[in-house]
């Protein structure tokens, strides 16, 4: 595959850009909004905090929050989109596209309707839970028959188990009218109004899964070079899946839970970073994640203009940005004798 | 139309064929087809019968069939009349539309996995409608609101058709572009939402689920013409559907313009479906399932699973709207769940037994 960054010393160079455009990003997430700040003024509420400035308070409160939000949800779907297209060997894999998010989605509003559940902490666990059961179920469906997982059964099953989670979630919803409106923005996908506290419990268990994933690069280098080779090499193909599989209930799951549902970051960005530095996992994965938090960085920026003085849910705009790449892919071909 | 043949040729004495002089209409009826559409009738007429009898209030089936025929003593009037009557027609209708529309779907595209919610059709008429709704009801007469989802489900049907164009459309690209495209669409109609008033949203996103709460006859009277004009089209395209499902190539070898019947086809399958989402929502897999229970039922004619699929599609509303209904007293729930609660777990099941093809 012919890809930009094809020697080390480039995609080290490459990795450097990604970062200074990760940073410069996140610095414009915490300037620009319907209050514009300048940005001495933004360093200044990190260096030389002073609580009489309105816009230090604006800044230390909500934006920075949301920025930090903003990138550790981005990389963690990308993350996990890339993880998933190693894994089924599929173009189309991403975490939405799985049912996943769905899956997530109904697990939350159904406990929080029938048990009135209202603890963060225990929406996280319901919502690894809603995201491991959509998952496996998918998984299951489309590796039905002779052919195995095909990415067109895939993607069909994964919108089979999407329909049927959210028009449950939408029967709970309609029930209770009060909190349609509340749970909507959320169920769109938002950085929004988010606080530490919805992160925080998430944190710990993304940065295992994330620095896991790190050095899992070669295991899934070999393991894409197809199963009985993996075998042969004395990898135990089983224990890496299972790994992979659990990483991704973690990543994708935890991110439901604090932002609702985000499509298409874990489908577009593994295929963009492929593009940049090929299809070695070892670059793929730290790519990856730089790119998911710049785009979902971005994505959130833009999503504060597009309709003010009101805010576009962001699950919108990475939809608006994503979807014409889905349909991209799949006009090129999802395999080679397509 | 004369029937030429009844009881027609050496062995086929269980088929009709019903053919006008000039071979432009020309199908072939069996006997166990209109069995069938007999005992569906009867099933739709003793469901219209429960489903004015239950409710809130429970009227007697007598005292319904009474009401029905004239002879009621007014007591009636209201629930029957003016709340129950218009919304059992109009759950039928719009059940029946939703059948013809996968029926032709997964006679065109041919592939059992088609229909207009999977492939994207329906999210076009939601976009269609809830532009309507937001910016032009009160300024626009509510019976327009079909005419909007069905310009919004043929916009969208024309994009995903041109994107899967590639010399020719396969099925599977087919599908895969339309659920891209639906994720669009289902963008714009989330944005919508939480960009219009919170009176808006609660009554868009109940519309959305798929209810038939509040059908008036304004609504019946609507959706009236789209039901008569277009399903007794399809009957007169059934021809060449059976011809076309042998394949591409030996149709045209038949002299069946394919590309054109098929965009008539589609055309027909845009309007059913966007008329039925006008007024219900977003009734899903029921075009998905109707079909098939059609061919489980009666085989592969695609003449007779025409009236059989709307049979079908009007029972499964039907049915989905009585347990909506009464199911959770006094809340109405959608309709649209229970037929995807139903349709999700049928979709699975047919992608299991299509597993090896």
């Amino acid at each position: 595959m012919e890809n930009l960054l094809s020697r080390t010393s480039l995609k080290i160079a490459g990795l450097l850009i990604c970062l200074s455009l990760f940073i410069i990003s996140f610095v414009l997430s915490i300037a620009l909004g319907q209050t514009s700040i300048q940005l001495q003024t933004t360093f200044d509420a990190f260096f030389n905090y002073d609580e009489s400035i309105t816009e230090h308070i604006i800044i230390t409160t909500s934006r920075t929050t949301r920025a930090v939000i903003a990138a550790v949800i981005g990389a963690n779907l990308a993350i996990a989109g890339s993880l998933m297209q190693a894994l089924t060997r599929n173009p189309l894999a991403a975490p939405d596209i799985f049912g996943i998010n769905a899956g997530a989605i109904f697990f939350i509003v159904f406990s929080a309707t029938f048990f009135s559940i209202d603890s963060l902490v225990s929406y996280m666990w319901i919502a690894f839970l809603g995201a491991g059961v959509a998952g496996v179920l998918v998984f299951f469906l489309g590796s039905l028959g002779r052919d195995g997982l095909t990415p067109i059964k895939i993607v069909l099953s994964g919108a089979a188990i999407s329909a049927l989670f959210v028009s449950f979630t939408q029967g709970l919803l309609v029930v209770d009218e009060q909190a349609i409106q509340s749970i909507l923005f959320w169920l769109a996908g938002s950085v929004a109004g988010r606080s530490m506290d919805m992160l925080l419990p998430v944190l710990p268990f993304m940065l295992v899964a994330g620095l896991i994933t790190l050095f899992l690069g070669r295991s899934i280098n070999i393991l894409l070079s197809g199963e009985d080779i993996a075998k042969g090499l004395g990898q135990r193909t089983v224990l890496i899946k299972v790994i992979i599989g659990v990483i991704v209930v973690f990543l994708a799951g935890g991110s439901v839970a604090v932002t609702g549902s985000i499509g298409f970051i874990g489908l577009i960005v593994p295929h963009m970073v492929r593009g940049l530095v090929g299809p070695d996992y070892r670059w793929v994965i730290p790519f990856s994640a730089l790119v998911g938090a710049i785009l979902l960085l971005l994505a959130d920026i833009a999503a504060r203009f597009i309709i003010i003085p009101q805010e576009m849910p962001i699950g919108v705009m990475t939809a608006f940005i994503g979807a014409p790449f889905f349909v991209f892919i799949a006009r090129r071909g999802l395999s080679k004798n397509d | 139309m004369s029937l030429l043949h009844a009881g027609g040729y050496q062995k086929m004495t269980n088929f009709f064929t019903v053919r006008t002089k000039s071979g432009s209409i020309s199908f072939q009826l069996n006997i166990k087809t209109g069995i069938t559409i007999l005992l569906l009738s009867l099933l739709s007429l003793i469901l219209f019968i429960i489903s004015l009898s239950i409710g809130s209030s429970f009227v007697s089936p007598q005292a319904v069939v009474k009401q029905l025929f004239g002879f009621g003593t007014g007591e009636y009037d209201f629930v029957l009349n003016t709340l129950r009557l218009p919304r059992v027609l109009l759950a039928f209708m719009v059940g029946a539309a939703l059948g013809v529309s996968g029926l032709i779907l997964q006679g065109v595209i041919r592939n059992p996995l088609a229909s207009p919610d999977i492939i994207g059709i329906t999210s076009g008429a939601s976009v269609g409608a809830i532009l309507f709704i937001v910016y032009l009801m009160g300024t626009v007469s509510l019976k327009w609101l079909p005419l909007a989802a069905i310009v919004g489900a043929a916009i969208v049907s024309i994009i995903i058709y041109l994107l899967s164009w590639k010399k020719g459309v396969t099925p599977i690209r087919l599908v895969l572009i339309g659920i891209g495209v639906a994720a669009v669409m289902k963008a714009i109609v989330t944005m919508m939402l939480v960009i219009s008033k919170d009176a808006v949203t609660t009554k868009s996103y109940l519309w959305l689920t798929g209810s038939l709460y509040g059908a008036n006859w304004q609504d019946v009277f609507s959706m009236l013409p789209w039901i008569l004009i277009f399903i007794p089209l399809t009957l007169l395209l059934a021809r060449t559907v059976n011809v076309k499902e042998l394949g591409d190539d030996v149709a045209t070898g038949l002299g069946v313009k394919v590309q054109f019947q098929r965009l008539l086809l589609l055309f027909i399958s845009v309007v059913l479906a966007g008329s039925a989402v006008a007024f219900a929502g977003g009734i899903e897999f029921v075009g998905l399932i109707a079909p098939h229970v059609g061919r489980m039922l009666i085989g592969r004619s695609f003449a007779g699973l025409v009236p059989i699929s709307a049979l079908l599609g009007g029972v499964i509303v039907l049915i989905a709207d009585i347990v909506a209904r009464t199911a959770f007293l006094p809340l109405d729930i959608p309709a649209g769940v229970f037929t995807a609660g139903i349709g999700a777990p049928f979709f699975i099941y047919l992608l299991y037994r299509n597993r090896n093809k």
